[in-house]
C-alpha cells in the first residue's frame, strides 16, 4: 500500500525543492551581501586581493618554474639577489636581497686579473661577487622547526609519523632561520640536480664554470643511490661546484666562461633565488611525496608572501610573510608617475595587502563578468571584451568607454616585450633560400599580409606592427621614420604606410610568379601554412590568412595538425610558413636577435631560431654585439644586423602586442612592469570602497523568479482541476 | 546470487586488461615519450639531454611493450606497459607526470563531481517523473500533445546553449548567484544552484519523454484495464499500478548511471570552474598526462562494470521472477 | 572549365542516397514494408518535418557536388591548371553570398560595421567611426532612412511570391493527383483542402509555402543585406550556416552508415550463435563502452593528424584535409556508438532464435547463414531503423560539444559546432555579438527538431509495442 502515500507527496516534492531553493537564496540574502558573491561571507571587506588562474601551475620549484603563470607565485615568494625597479623605464636592475649590484671582474686564461676595459677576446673568465643583506629571515616553515634539544624536529620522520598529515598546515611546529649566501649557492647547484629538470641547465652549463660536469657527476651519484625523484635526498653541500662557491656567510662568487653581462638579468629571476637545504631534506622524508608535500608545491622563501593554501584544483592563497625583512615603496619613478598617484605611497613599508586569493577560472565569459561585477580586482582584456571597455580616439589614443568610467575602472597599457611573427622556413625549396627569387617572394608576402588589419580585427588595436625583431623599450629599437622597415613600408607625411599591393604583385612577378603562376610552367604557386591552432577563433584567423595570400593570387593550403606534430615539423624543418612567438627573458637586444642567429637554428641544432635563418654577415655581427655594453657602437651594430634581416625577410615581422589591463578604482599603485615578477608587494587596495561598490553593482533581480513561479502555478492549476474533475467522473462512472 | 557476483567480478578482469591495453596503445600511438617530455618541460630552451633525463626519471625510457634486450620473462616485465599497468589493479594509481599523487587528487575531486551530479539526478528524476505522469495522465489531450512538443523542443537544443544562456540570464542579468566557482561548507549551495538547475532543465526533454512511454506502456496493459473495469478510481489506478510498475525501468535506468556520477560532467565542470573529475580527465588529455588518463579510464571502466552488476541485482529485487545464474 | 572533385564524404553521401532510393523502389513493391511507411506518411507533423528534412538534404547534396575552377589560360601553361579552392554547386546557387565579405562583424541588416575603425578623412585628419559596409545595404546609397521601407517592401514582395508559388504548386499537385485518381482537378483540390486525402497534402503544401517564403525572403533580402550579419572576418553568417548543413547531415548519417554493418553483423551473430562468439562480442562492446568516448575520439583524430602530417602529398587542398578528418570523426563516432545497437540486436536475436519458425527452419536443415539473413535480419530491421533515426539528432548535437573540447571537425571547416565555439568569445563581448550563436542555434534547432519529430513518427509506426497499443485503443 505504500504507493498511495506517494501520490500525496508528489506535488509536495516540487514544493520542497522550491522551498530549498528559496531558503538557500534567503540564507545568502540574510547575510546582507550580494547573492552572487563568489567568496565566503566572512572575508568581505578584508584586505584581500582577488585574482585568478586558468591552469594549475606545473612547477613552483624555483629551479624549474619558468612560464609566466608559475612565476606569478614564485616571484612573490623567492627573493633572488636582484630585481627590476618597479617604476623606472627603461627597465633598471636594483638590488633585492643583494646589498649592491655585483660588478664583473675579468680573468685571462691563466687566472690573472684583467682591467675592466679588457677586450672580449682576451677575457677567458669573468666572475661576480654577490653580497647579500644580513638579517633576512625565512618564512615560518616546519622544515626549520626545532625541538627542545635544538635538533631539527621533522627531519627524521618516518612514513608512519605522517598518518594524520594531509597538507603542510598539519605540521604544528614551525621555525625560521637567517638567509645565508650558502642558500644561493645551493640553489645554483640544484639547477644541475638529476631529479629536477631545470630548463636553463643547458644554457647555464655553457657559461657557469663546471656546471655541465657537475650535472654529469651528480647524475652518476644519483644513479648509484637508486634515486627517485623527490624522495631521494642528495646533500649538495657535500659536492662542491667549481664555478660557484661561498666566500663568507653573506657573499658568494659565480665564475663564468668569457664575458656574459646578461647574467645580471638572470640574477633577477627565481632560478637564482635561495633555497634552504633543510627544505630539500624535509621534503624528501618518506611519505611526503605521496601527500603532494613537495618543494614543487609548497615553496619556502624569504619574500613578502608565502603560499599557505595550494589546491590547484580550486584555489591558491598567498599570505603575508610575518618574517619579511621589510622593504619600502620606491620614492622615485619616471616623469608622470607622481601625477598618476604612483608615488603617493613612497617610503611606506611593503607589502600592503594581507592576502592574495587566486581562484581557478577556466572560461573567459565567467572571468570577465566577475570582473565587471567587482569580484576580481584587475583584469586583462581579451580582444572580445575590448569594445565594451575601451574606445580609441581619433588620434589613436586609447581611453575607456563611458560605461567603464562610470564604474571607476582604470586602464593601463604597455607595449610588451614579446613578438608574434610569421616565419618562413629558410630550408624550404620554395620560400626559403637566399636567391633573389625567393627573397622577392618573401618580400611580396610580407607586404601582402596586412598586419594593421590583423591588429584591428583580432587584437582590437592592442598591438603595433613590428618593423624588425626588436620591440620598443628594448635597446636598439629605433623610433620614428628611421626605424621603419623600408621593404614593407613607405614613409609618408602622415606616417608610415604599408606599400600598395601593386608593389607586392610587381615583386612577385619579378620573383617569377606573375599572377601567382610559375612563369615557366604556368602552374599556380601553392604555399603551405603549418599550424597547430585550435580554439574558438582559429577558424577566423585561418580564413583571414587565406584572404591575405589571395590578394596576390597565391593559393594557401592550411596544414592544421596537433601540437606535437607541429613541433616535430619545426624540428625537422619540413614546415613552410608558420607562426611563432617569443617572450623576452630579459630586456636586452641579444635576447631577440639570437632568434635569427645561425648557430642557434632549430633544425639540427635544436635552438630557438625557428626560421633556420643563417646569414654569415649577420652571425659575425651578432658575435660582436652580444657581450657589448649598451652604447652608440652597439646600436650601430644592431642597426646593421636589422637591415640585413629586413632585406632577407626570413620573418614577416608580425605584431608586437600591447598589454591592456583594467583595474577597479580601489586597486592602487598599479603600473605595468613586464619584467618584474614580484610586483604584487607594491599593490594596495581599498577594501571598504570595494565592498560598497560590490553591493551597489550586484543587487539581485527577483521579478523573473517570481514570474516563473507564477507561470508554473498557472500551468499546474488547470491540470490539477482537470485531475480532480476526472477523478470525480471516474468515481461516478464506477458507481453507475 | 553471490556466486553470480563473484563470476561477474572475475569476468571484469579481462575487460580491464583489454581497456588498459587499448588506452595504452591509443595514447602512445599519438604521443611518443619524447612528446610527453617536451610537453612537460615547456617550450623554451629544451635540450635533448633534458628530454632523456625526464624520460628516465618518469620511467619512460624503456621499450613500450616488448623488451628485446632482456632475458626470459623480463622481455615483458621490463617495459613501460608492465611498469605502468600492474599497479593499477591494486588501485594504486601512482604519480601523475607532474609528480602529484593521483589517488589523492581523485579522492579530492570526487566530492565536487558528486555534489553536482547527485542533486541534479534526484531533482531531475522528480521533475521528469512529475512531468511524465502529467502527460501520461492527460494522454491524447492538448496537455499531452503540447507537453510532448515541449519535450522535443527542449531536446533539440544543444547543451552548450543551456549553459551559456543560463549563465548569461541568471547570473549576469539577474545576479542571483555566482557565475562560477566552488566552495566547501554551507556556502556550497550558492555555487551549485546554477549548474544543478541547468542540469535538470537540459534533461527534462529526453527524460520525461522517455518516462512517458513507460507510463503509457503500463497503461496499455491488460491488468490496468482490469483494474479500471473493476471500478478503481483513476488516481488509484494511475499511482498504485501504473507508477509502481513503470518505476522498474526507471530505477534500472538510474542504477546504471549511478557509478558513473563519480566521473563528473565535462562541460559543466569547465564552464563553472568546478574542480571535479570530469575536468580532471580533460585536462589530463590536453596536457598529455598519461598517468592520469590511464588512471581515469581504469576507474571509469571499474565503475561502468559495477553499474552493470548493480542493474542485474536491481532486477532481482524489483522483479522476483528474475533469477541470476 | 571545371574539374569535378569527389571527396570521400561526397562519394559516401551519394552512395547512401542511392541506397535510400533503391530501398524506396524495393519497398514500394513489398506491402509488409510499405504499410508502416504509409502510416508515417499519413501523419501531419511527420509530413511537414519530412518537407523540412528534404530541404536540408537537398542543400547538403548540392553542397556535395564539388569542383575546382580552371585558372585562365596562361602563355606558359601547356596544360590547364585548376584553382586550389574547391567550390560546390551550392556556392553557385547562393551567388555572391560567398564573395561579399566585409571587414569584420556587422549586425543583421546593418549598413555599418559593428566596430569602430580609424578612417582617414578627406581633409587629412583621422576619425574613429563605424565605417559603412562594403556590400550590406550598398544599394540604398545615402538614403539610409529608407532602410525600413526597403526591407518591408522586399518582405512583402517575397510573401507575395511565396503565396503565388504555393498556389501554383497546389494546382500542379491537384492536376497530377487528379490524373492518378481519375477525378477532376477541381474535385481533387477540394479534397486536398477539406483534408479528405490519405496523405496530408494540405499540410505539406502549407509547409512548402512557408519554406518558399523563407527562400524568397532570402533571395530578395540576402542579395543586398547580410540577413544574419557577418562574422569576425566579415563572412556572411547566412552563407556559413548554409555551408554547415552538409557537415551536420554527414555527421548524422555517415556515422550510422559506418556503424551499421558492425552492429548488425556482430549483434545477430552473438545472439544467434551464442557460446564463445557471444562472449567475444560482449567482451568487445563492453571494453569499447568502458573507455570514455572523448579519449577514443581524441586519440583517433590525433592518429589521423599524424598520418596526414606524414603523407602531405595525398591531401592537396585544405578541403581534402578537413574532409578526411570529418570522415574519420564519423568512423570513430560510429565505433563508439555501435555498441548500443549491437546489444539491442543481440537481445532480439536471442529471443527470435527460440521462436517456433526459426526452430522449424533449423530442423528443416536450412543453413545458418540463410536463417540469419532471411529470417532474423528482416525481423530486427525495425530496431535498426528506429535506432538510426533516433541517433541522428544526438550526433548532430554532439558535434558542437566535440568542437568545444577541441576534437571536433577541422577548424577550417564550416560547422555549427565551430560557430558555437567561436560564439563563446562573442558572448563575452559587449555589445554582445549574438547573431552567430543565434543562426547556429536556429539552423541546428530546425534540423534536429524536424529529425526528432520524424523519428517519433518512425518509432510509432515500426515499434511493435506502440503498434499493439494503437490497435488496442
Amino acid at each position: 500500500m505504500h504507493a498511495v502515500p506517494l501520490v500525496g507527496k508528489q506535488p509536495c516534492f516540487s514544493c520542497v525543492a522550491g522551498l530549498v531553493l528559496a531558503a538557500s537564496l534567503l540564507l545568502s540574502a540574510c547575510s546582507d551581501q550580494p547573492w552572487n558573491r563568489p567568496y565566503p561571507a566572512a572575508d568581505a571587506g578584508r584586505n584581500i586581493l582577488y585574482s585568478s588562474f586558468s591552469e594549475r601551475p606545473k612547477h613552483l620549484d624555483p629551479a624549474q618554474s619558468y612560464s609566466s603563470n608559475e612565476v606569478t607565485f614564485t616571484g612573490q615568494i623567492y627573493e633572488p639577489p636582484l630585481q627590476y625597479h618597479y617604476l623606472k623605464r627603461p627597465y633598471e636592475l636594483i638590488p633585492l636581497a643583494a646589498t649592491s649590484l655585483p660588478v664583473a671582474r675579468y680573468l685571462d686564461a691563466e687566472g690573472n686579473a684583467l682591467p675592466d676595459d679588457a677586450p672580449s677576446g682576451t677575457v677567458a673568465y669573468s666572475y661576480y661577487d654577490v653580497s647579500i643583506q644580513p638579517g633576512i629571515r625565512y618564512q615560518p616553515h616546519p622544515a626549520f622547526a626545532r625541538d627542545e634539544q635544538g635538533a631539527l624536529r621533522y627531519h627524521d620522520l618516518t612514513a608512519a609519523d605522517l598518518a594524520d598529515v594531509y597538507s603542510l598546515g598539519d605540521f604544528t611546529a614551525t621555525g625560521s632561520r637567517e638567509l645565508t649566501a650558502a642558500d644561493y649557492v645551493y640553489q645554483i647547484k640544484r639547477l644541475a640536480h638529476p631529479g629536477l629538470h631545470s630548463p636553463i641547465l643547458g644554457l647555464m652549463s655553457d657559461y657557469i664554470v663546471g656546471l655541465g660536469d657537475y650535472a654529469k657527476m651528480l647524475n652518476k651519484v644519483w644513479q648509484d643511490a637508486g634515486g627517485v625523484q623527490g624522495a631521494t635526498y642528495l646533500d649538495l653541500h657535500a659536492y662542491p661546484l667549481n664555478g660557484v662557491h661561498e666566500i663568507d656567510r653573506y657573499t658568494y662568487r659565480i665564475k663564468l666562461h668569457g664575458k656574459y653581462p646578461q647574467l645580471l638579468y638572470w640574477l633577477a629571476m627565481p632560478f637564482f633565488g635561495p633555497v634552504p637545504a633543510e627544505a630539500d631534506a624535509f621534503y624528501s622524508r618518506p611519505g611526503m611525496k605521496e601527500r603532494n608535500i613537495t618543494l614543487d608545491w609548497y615553496p619556502v622563501g624569504t619574500g613578502p608572501y608565502m603560499l599557505t593554501v595550494n589546491n590547484p584544483n580550486r584555489q591558491m592563497v598567498l599570505e603575508r610573510n610575518p618574517n619579511f625583512h621589510g622593504e619600502s615603496y620606491p620614492s622615485t619613478g619616471e616623469p608622470g608617475d607622481r601625477e598618476a598617484g604612483l608615488l603617493n605611497d613612497a617610503g611606506r613599508p611593503l607589502p600592503f595587502i594581507d592576502r592574495i586569493v587566486f581562484s581557478l577560472e577556466k572560461e573567459n565569459i565567467p572571468y570577465w563578468n566577475k570582473f565587471l561585477q567587482g569580484y576580481y580586482d584587475s583584469s586583462g582584456i581579451s580582444s572580445d571584451s575590448f569594445d565594451q571597455a575601451v574606445s580609441i580616439g581619433a588620434g589613436g589614443e586609447v581611453s575607456l568607454t563611458d560605461a567603464m568610467r562610470e564604474q571607476g575602472i582604470r586602464l593601463n597599457t604597455a607595449v610588451s616585450t614579446s613578438i608574434f611573427y610569421t616565419g618562413f622556413n629558410m630550408l624550404d625549396p620554395v620560400v626559403g633560400g637566399y636567391s633573389e627569387r625567393a627573397r622577392k617572394l618573401r618580400q611580396a608576402i610580407s607586404i601582402a599580409i596586412d598586419f594593421e588589419e590583423n591588429i584591428s580585427i583580432f587584437q582590437n588595436g592592442r598591438g603595433i606592427p613590428a618593423q624588425g625583431p626588436i620591440p620598443p623599450g628594448i635597446f636598439g629599437y629605433v623610433e620614428g621614420d628611421a626605424g621603419i622597415n623600408p621593404h614593407v613600408y613607405d614613409t609618408t607625411p602622415r606616417g608610415p604606410r604599408r606599400k600598395p599591393i601593386e608593389t607586392a604583385r610587381r615583386l612577385l612577378a619579378e620573383a617569377g610568379y606573375p599572377q601567382g603562376r610559375d612563369i615557366e610552367t604556368g602552374k599556380p604557386l601553392v604555399l603551405y601554412f603549418d599550424t597547430a591552432s585550435t580554439g574558438p577563433d582559429a577558424k577566423a584567423r585561418l580564413d583571414w590568412l587565406t584572404k591575405q595570400f589571395a590578394k596576390l593570387d597565391l593559393q594557401l593550403v592550411i596544414r592544421g595538425t596537433e601540437y606535437n606534430r607541429f613541433q616535430d615539423k619545426m624540428r625537422k624543418g619540413t614546415s613552410q610558413i608558420f607562426q611563432w612567438g617569443w617572450n623576452a627573458d630579459y630586456p636586452d637586444p641579444e635576447n631577440f636577435l639570437f632568434l635569427l642567429y645561425g648557430p642557434n637554428s632549430k633544425v639540427s641544432l635544436n635552438g630557438e631560431n625557428a626560421a633556420n635563418y643563417r646569414n654569415d654577415a649577420f652571425d659575425r655581427l651578432f658575435d660582436r654585439m652580444k657581450n657589448m655594453d649598451n652604447g652608440p657602437q652597439r646600436a650601430e651594430l644592431i642597426n646593421e644586423m636589422i637591415d640585413i634581416a629586413r632585406h632577407d625577410a626570413p620573418w614577416v615581422w608580425g605584431i608586437i602586442p600591447k598589454q591592456f589591463s583594467l583595474h577597479h578604482s580601489w586597486y592602487l599603485n598599479s603600473k605595468p612592469n613586464l619584467m618584474a615578477n614580484n610586483s604584487l608587494k607594491y599593490r594596495r587596495i581599498d577594501p571598504a570602497q570595494r565592498l560598497a561598490r560590490q553591493a551597489e553593482w550586484n543587487r539581485p533581480v527577483l521579478w523573473p523568479v517570481i514570474a516563473l513561479l507564477l507561470l508554473v502555478l498557472l500551468v499546474i492549476l488547470p491540470a490539477f482541476f482537470a485531475f480532480r474533475r476526472q477523478q470525480r467522473m471516474s468515481a461516478f462512472g464506477a458507481t453507475r | 546470487m553471490f556466486a553470480y557476483i563473484i563470476r561477474r567480478v572475475a569476468y571484469a578482469i579481462p575487460i580491464l586488461i583489454g581497456v588498459n591495453v587499448l588506452t595504452f596503445y591509443l595514447f602512445f600511438v599519438v604521443n611518443s615519450p619524447d612528446d610527453m617530455a617536451r610537453m612537460h618541460l615547456g617550450q623554451k630552451r629544451v635540450t635533448p639531454e633534458a628530454i632523456e633525463k625526464w624520460k628516465a626519471s618518469h620511467g619512460y625510457n624503456k621499450p613500450l611493450l616488448l623488451n628485446r634486450d632482456a632475458e626470459g620473462s623480463g622481455r615483458f616485465t621490463e617495459t613501460i606497459f608492465f611498469d605502468k599497468s600492474v599497479r593499477l589493479f591494486a588501485f594504486d594509481f601512482g604519480y601523475s607526470d607532474e609528480g602529484r599523487d593521483i589517488g589523492h587528487d581523485i579522492r579530492q575531486r570526487m566530492l565536487p563531481s558528486l555534489a553536482i551530479a547527485v542533486p541534479a539526478l534526484l531533482l531531475g528524476l522528480l521533475v521528469n517523473i512529475t512531468f511524465a505522469l502529467l502527460m501520461a495522465f492527460f494522454r491524447g489531450t492538448y496537455v499531452d500533445v503540447s507537453g510532448v512538443i515541449l519535450c522535443v523542443i527542449l531536446m533539440s537544443i544543444s547543451g552548450m546553449f543551456y549553459i551559456i544562456g543560463g549563465q548569461y540570464l541568471l547570473a549576469k542579468l539577474f545576479r542571483l548567484m555566482p557565475i562560477s566557482g566552488y566552495d566547501v561548507g554551507p556556502d556550497m549551495v550558492r555555487y551549485l544552484v546554477l549548474p544543478v538547475v541547468i542540469g535538470v532543465v537540459s534533461g527534462i526533454g529526453s527524460g520525461s519523454r522517455w518516462y512517458r512511454t513507460f507510463f503509457l506502456e503500463e497503461a496499455g496493459k491488460d491488468y490496468v484495464r482490469t483494474a479500471r473495469a473493476k471500478g478503481l478510481s483513476e488516481s488509484l489506478v494511475q499511482f498504485r499500478h501504473i507508477l509502481r510498475n513503470a518505476l522498474i525501468p526507471i530505477v534500472t535506468g538510474v542504477v546504471v548511471v549511478l557509478p558513473l556520477l563519480f566521473m563528473g560532467s565535462l562541460l559543466t565542470e569547465s564552464f563553472f570552474a568546478i574542480p571535479g573529475l570530469g575536468s580532471y580527465t580533460i585536462d589530463a588529455i590536453r596536457n598529455q598526462d598519461f598517468a592520469v588518463v590511464r588512471a581515469m579510464v581504469f576507474l571509469g571502466t571499474v565503475l561502468y562494470i559495477i553499474g552493470l552488476i548493480l542493474v542485474d541485482i536491481t532486477y532481482t529485487i524489483v522483479d522476483p521472477r528474475v533469477r541470476l545464474t | 572549365m571545371i574539374k569535378p572533385v569527389i571527396l570521400w564524404t561526397d562519394a559516401l553521401l551519394f552512395l547512401l542516397t542511392a541506397l535510400v532510393v533503391v530501398f524506396i523502389f524495393y519497398a514500394r513493391r513489398k506491402p509488409h514494408i510499405r504499410r508502416p511507411w504509409q502510416r508515417i506518411f499519413q501523419g501531419r507533423i511527420a509530413m511537414s518535418s519530412v518537407v523540412i528534412l528534404l530541404a536540408f538534404i537537398v542543400i547538403g547534396l548540392l553542397d556535395s557536388l564539388h569542383y575546382r575552377v580552371a585558372l585562365e589560360a596562361n602563355d606558359a601553361a601547356s596544360e590547364t591548371h585548376y584553382a586550389i579552392e574547391v567550390l560546390s554547386a551550392l556556392d553557385v546557387l547562393t551567388g555572391t553570398l560567398r564573395t561579399r565579405e566585409e571587414k569584420s562583424y556587422s549586425a543583421p541588416f546593418a549598413t555599418h560595421l559593428y566596430i569602430k575603425e580609424n578612417v582617414d578623412l578627406p581633409d587629412g585628419g583621422q576619425a574613429r567611426i563605424y565605417p559603412r559596409l562594403e556590400y550590406g545595404g550598398r544599394h540604398l546609397g545615402d538614403g539610409l532612412d529608407d532602410k525600413a521601407a526597403d526591407i518591408a517592401r522586399r518582405t512583402g514582395l517575397s510573401l507575395l511570391q511565396a503565396v503565388l508559388a504555393g498556389a501554383l504548386l497546389s494546382l500542379l499537385l491537384a492536376l497530377a493527383l487528379a490524373r492518378r485518381h481519375g477525378c477532376s482537378s477541381k474535385d481533387m483540390l477540394q479534397r486536398i483542402f477539406t483534408r479528405r486525402t490519405d496523405i496530408p497534402w494540405h499540410i505539406m503544401l502549407l509547409t512548402l509555402t512557408l519554406l518558399l517564403a523563407v527562400i524568397f525572403l532570402v533571395i530578395n533580402l540576402a542579395s543586398v543585406y547580410h540577413v544574419l550579419g557577418t562574422d569576425k572576418v566579415g563572412k556572411d553568417v547566412l552563407y556559413l550556416s548554409l555551408k554547415s548543413i552538409r557537415t551536420g547531415l554527414l555527421i548524422g548519417t555517415l556515422t550510422t552508415l559506418v556503424m551499421l554493418p558492425f552492429a548488425i553483423f556482430m549483434g545477430i551473430m552473438a545472439g544467434y550463435a551464442r557460446g564463445w562468439i557471444d562472449d567475444v562480442v560482449q567482451y568487445i562492446y563492453t571494453t569499447l563502452n568502458s573507455i570514455p568516448g572523448v579519449l577514443l575520439i581524441a586519440a583517433a583524430i590525433l592518429m589521423l593528424q599524424v598520418y596526414i602530417a606524414n603523407h602531405p602529398e595525398l591531401f592537396e587542398t585544405t578541403l581534402e584535409r578537413s574532409d578526411i578528418r570529418l570522415l574519420f570523426l564519423c568512423i570513430i563516432l560510429g565505433i563508439t556508438s555501435w555498441t548500443g545497437l549491437c546489444r539491442l540486436l543481440r537481445g532480439e536475436s536471442l529471443k527470435l532464435r527460440e521462436s517456433e519458425y526459426i526452430q522449424a527452419a533449423v530442423s528443416f536443415g536450412v543453413s545458418h547463414s540463410r536463417i540469419m539473413t532471411r529470417h532474423i535480419l528482416p525481423n530486427v530491421m525495425h530496431i535498426v531503423l528506429i535506432t538510426v533515426v533516433l541517433d541522428f539528432s544526438g550526433l548532430v548535437l554532439a558535434e558542437a560539444v566535440l568542437s568545444y573540447v577541441g576534437v571536433g571537425v577541422d577548424p577550417t571547416m564550416n560547422s555549427w559546432g565551430n560557430m558555437i565555439n567561436g560564439a563563446r568569445l562573442e558572448m563575452a563581448r559587449e555589445p554582445v555579438v549574438w547573431w552567430s550563436l543565434l543562426s547556429a542555434f536556429l539552423f541546428m534547432f530546425t534540423l534536429v527538431l524536424a529529425a526528432n519529430l520524424f523519428s517519433d513518427a518512425v518509432r510509432d509506426a515500426f515499434d511493435p509495442r506502440t503498434v499493439v497499443q494503437r490497435g488496442g485503443k
